[in-house]
Order: structure tokens, then sequence, then C-alpha cells
């Protein structure tokens, strides 16, 4: 039980030291970085993987794109991908960092949103034009609806690997709440390690509870089977 | 050293085996280990796991909950979590990967069970299997697709995870990624994420081919309806 008692230490001292609560390498300054990094990354993958996890879904066309680079997502090391890019760009911006982060981040979305649409009952969508809807209103008001819980699982799919990816690209210089890890661990100052460790984790879970919150506010009650409709 | 930077199959065959640690070949190998061990502890735990979630239905929730929990978790805070407890060893590295392989295949194993269709349970309790010889020869056969799915992704993204190992010096592969950042160098980095794709191919590809030798009425009853 020895690691437990150096770890309540380790937690004290990093949480206990008023100089980790200010300046830009305090907590609140790091957590923000954290956040604006993670965000920007979610959002940029989102304005590019829904439209077109839409288009092809419902157009049918580049399917065989879309799995290709589920699975190329999947067995890259972000590790790699992240030095890749800043040895080609160098790190004057945050740019290099930011691209391959977007990269890992676009295809969970993009094969869940394409699923999601390409799931959709038949029938529902042959009603739905027979009902005179166009194309883009059966897109809008009845594909997007009933895709949504795939579109946001995709999107927290995404969201989990964005935090893990952005705690990783501390290594190649890039802000937020990694840099303590990072730092902590070639400095050997393990309070840094694992208060850093700790506030990730905890941040990475607050991600996922929100996500739970957005789904249950935005997923269309006939959809989850909340209402029961007889 | 000769004038000018070694071209990437110079820098392959100075580097492949120089007898130290981190000679390709070497990291290589520790990759493997390192990726290999917890996908088979993975599915060793996921399928007894799995088995009491059908068994007890009360079970599934909570477990399920807990797995999406786990794999929420970013893997390198774990890694550096864990190092307090079990050190700078292989060991780090080997069981936060272990548990993300446990969340994909236990969902796996619950779904695949739960697709054994009613009628071919009952003929086997009919045909008089006990419950054990059930499970082996029926239920699990028909389950193998849907876990070995669940097995492929697990593969695939632990073979990339282990890089991140490389930040607490124990990545395989993902050395190279630290070498090459330390000693700005591009070679390295091709050849690390070359092989780690590489490795996921490999095993993605000997994934599928065990489920087409495992279920072999698959094909049998797609060349059916063709």
């Amino acid at each position: 039980m020895n690691w437990l008692i150096s770890f309540l230490d380790w937690l004290r001292e990093f949480f206990g030291d008023p100089e980790n609560w200010t300046g830009s390498d305090g907590i609140p300054m790091r957590l923000l970085e954290h956040l604006e990094f993670s965000a920007l990354a979610l959002v940029l993958a989102v304005l590019i993987a829904v439209p077109l996890g839409l288009l092809v879904g419902h157009t049918g066309r580049g399917e065989l794109l879309v799995v290709v680079s589920a699975n190329l997502a999947r067995a890259l090391p972000t590790l790699g991908l992240l030095v890749m890019f800043v040895l080609l760009l160098g790190a004057s911006s945050i740019w290099p960092v930011i691209i391959p982060l977007v990269l890992l981040s676009v295809p969970p979305i993009l094969v869940n949103t394409y699923e999601g649409v390409k799931g959709v009952d038949p029938e529902l969508r042959d009603a739905a034009y027979g009902m005179g809807l166009r194309g883009e209103q059966v897109l809008w008001r009845v594909l997007v609806p009933v895709a949504l819980p795939l579109i946001l699982l995709g999107c927290r799919l995404s969201a989990i690997q964005v935090v893990a990816t952005t705690t990783v690209a501390a290594y190649t210089g890039l802000g937020g709440l990694g840099r303590y890890v990072i730092d902590g661990f070639a400095t050997k100052d393990y309070a840094s390690v694992v208060g850093g460790s700790v506030l990730i984790v905890l941040f990475a879970l607050v991600v996922q509870v929100l996500f739970a919150l957005v789904q249950r506010v935005t997923v269309s009650p006939g959809v989850s089977r909340r209402l029961k409709v007889r | 050293m000769g004038d000018g930077p070694p071209s990437i199959w110079e820098w392959i065959g100075r580097n492949w085996d120089t007898g130290r640690a981190d000679s390709i070949r070497n990291l290589l190998t520790d990759h493997l280990t390192m990726s290999l061990v917890p996908i088979v502890i993975a599915l060793l735990l996921a399928l007894p796991l799995g088995l009491a979630c059908v068994r007890w239905r009360w079970l599934y929730q909570p477990t399920s909950g807990f797995m999406n929990v786990v794999y929420a978790l970013p893997s390198l805070p774990v890694f550096m979590l864990l190092i307090s407890v079990t050190g700078l060893s292989q060991t780090t590295v080997i069981i936060p990967l272990t548990f993300y392989g446990m969340a994909v295949l236990i969902p796996a194993v619950v779904d695949g069970l739960g697709s054994v269709p009613d009628h071919v349970r009952q003929s086997a309790v009919a045909m008089g299997f006990t419950p054990l010889r059930r499970l082996l020869a029926v239920e699990l056969p028909i389950a193998a697709p849907v876990v070995l799915a669940g097995m492929r992704v697990v593969a695939v993204s632990s073979i990339s995870l282990v890089s991140v190992g490389a930040l607490i010096g124990q990545g395989g592969l993902g050395g190279l990624f630290t070498r090459a950042y330390q000693n700005p160098f591009m070679p390295p980095v091709i050849v690390g994420i070359v092989l780690i794709v590489l490795l996921a191919v490999v095993a993605d590809g000997l994934l599928v081919l065990a489920q087409r030798l495992l279920t072999p009425w698959v094909r049998a009853r797609k060349g059916q309806a063709a």
C-alpha cells in the first residue's frame, strides 16, 4: 500500500501548491487550453465529417472511402502522426499539431453519420417522399433526426479520442493539461505527473457526461423510445 | 557516417539489428508482445464475463457502464498513474490496453450470444445437449462472427496504441517516434508508422481468415443465396 500513500502525498503536493493555481502554467489556464484545443479540433472535425457522412449516406457514393478511412484512422499511431507533422511543418504555430488531431477525429464521426443515415428504415424514407417531401426536406426532417443518436455517438467517440490525443500532443509542444504530465515526467516531478493525470482523467469523464446530456436533450423522444407510441 | 542524409532503406539497414535494445528488430518484438498479450488476455476475460452478463442480465448494465468509463480514459495519464504501481515496465502498458480491449469485447460477446436464435438453442436442448456442450458446440460458434469483429477492432487499436507507451519508455516501435523527435530526423517516423500500420493490416487479415475458417457456413449460405 506504499504506492497509495505516496500517491496521496503527490496529489496533496500538486493541488496544495498555490503556485499551481495561477499564471500561464497554472491549472485554470492549462485546463482552458486543453478545452480550447480539444474543442477546436472537434468542431473542425464535425464540420468536415457530418456533411460528408450525410452526403455519402444519402447518395450511397464513396462508401468505400468512408470504411477505409475508419480503419486507417484506427491503425495510424497518433504519436507518430504528431511527430511527423511537427517535423514537416515546424512548431511555429499550433496548426502542425491541430491538423493531425482533426485528421484522427474525422473518421469516427464520418462512419457513424454514414451508418446512421444508411440505417434509416427504407419504408420511413419512402413514407416521407410519399407525403410529398423533397429530397432536401427528407434529409433534414427525417434522416438527420433518426440518425442523430449515431451521429452523436460518433462525436462522443471523437471527443474521447481528441482529449487523449491533445494530452499526447503536449509531447510535441502543445499546451494544455498534458504539459504537467510530460514536463513532470521529464523532470521527475511525480507530483505534477500524478496531479496532471488525475486532472486529465476527470476532464475526460466530464466530457463523457456532457455528451450523454446532449444526447438526452437533442434526440427526439420518438427516436430514443422514451415516448411510448401506441 | 556517409555524406548527406541516408535514405530510408540505408537507415533501416543500419538500425535493423544493432544488438542494442532500440534496434528496429527488438522494438518490433516488444511491440508485438505489448499488443498481443492484451488482446489475448482481454478475450480470455471477456468470454466468461460476457457469459455471466448473459446468464445474469442485471450484471450487464453496471458492467457495460463501467467499461464505457474505462474506454473514455486517455491512455497516457493512465500509464502515468500506473507507473507508481507497476513501474516503468511493459506491464504498465499491457494492463490499460487489456481493459480497453475488454470494453469492446464484453459487449461483443453479449451481442454475439444474443444473436443465437431461440429455436436453435431449443433444438440443442431437445437433442439432449448438456449446457456446457450447447455453449461450446452451438452458441459460441454462432457468436463467433460478432466476437471476431470486436477482436478486429481491438487488435488494430491495440497495435497503434502501444506506441503512446514510448512516452514512458515502453512503446515498442513508438520508440522510433520519440527518437525522431529528440533528434529531428524523418526516416524513423516513416518506418515506425509504416510498420505499425502493416502490423495492424496483418493482424486484421489473420482475424478475417480465422473468421472464414471458424464459420464456414456463413460463406456457404452466401453462395447459396447468389
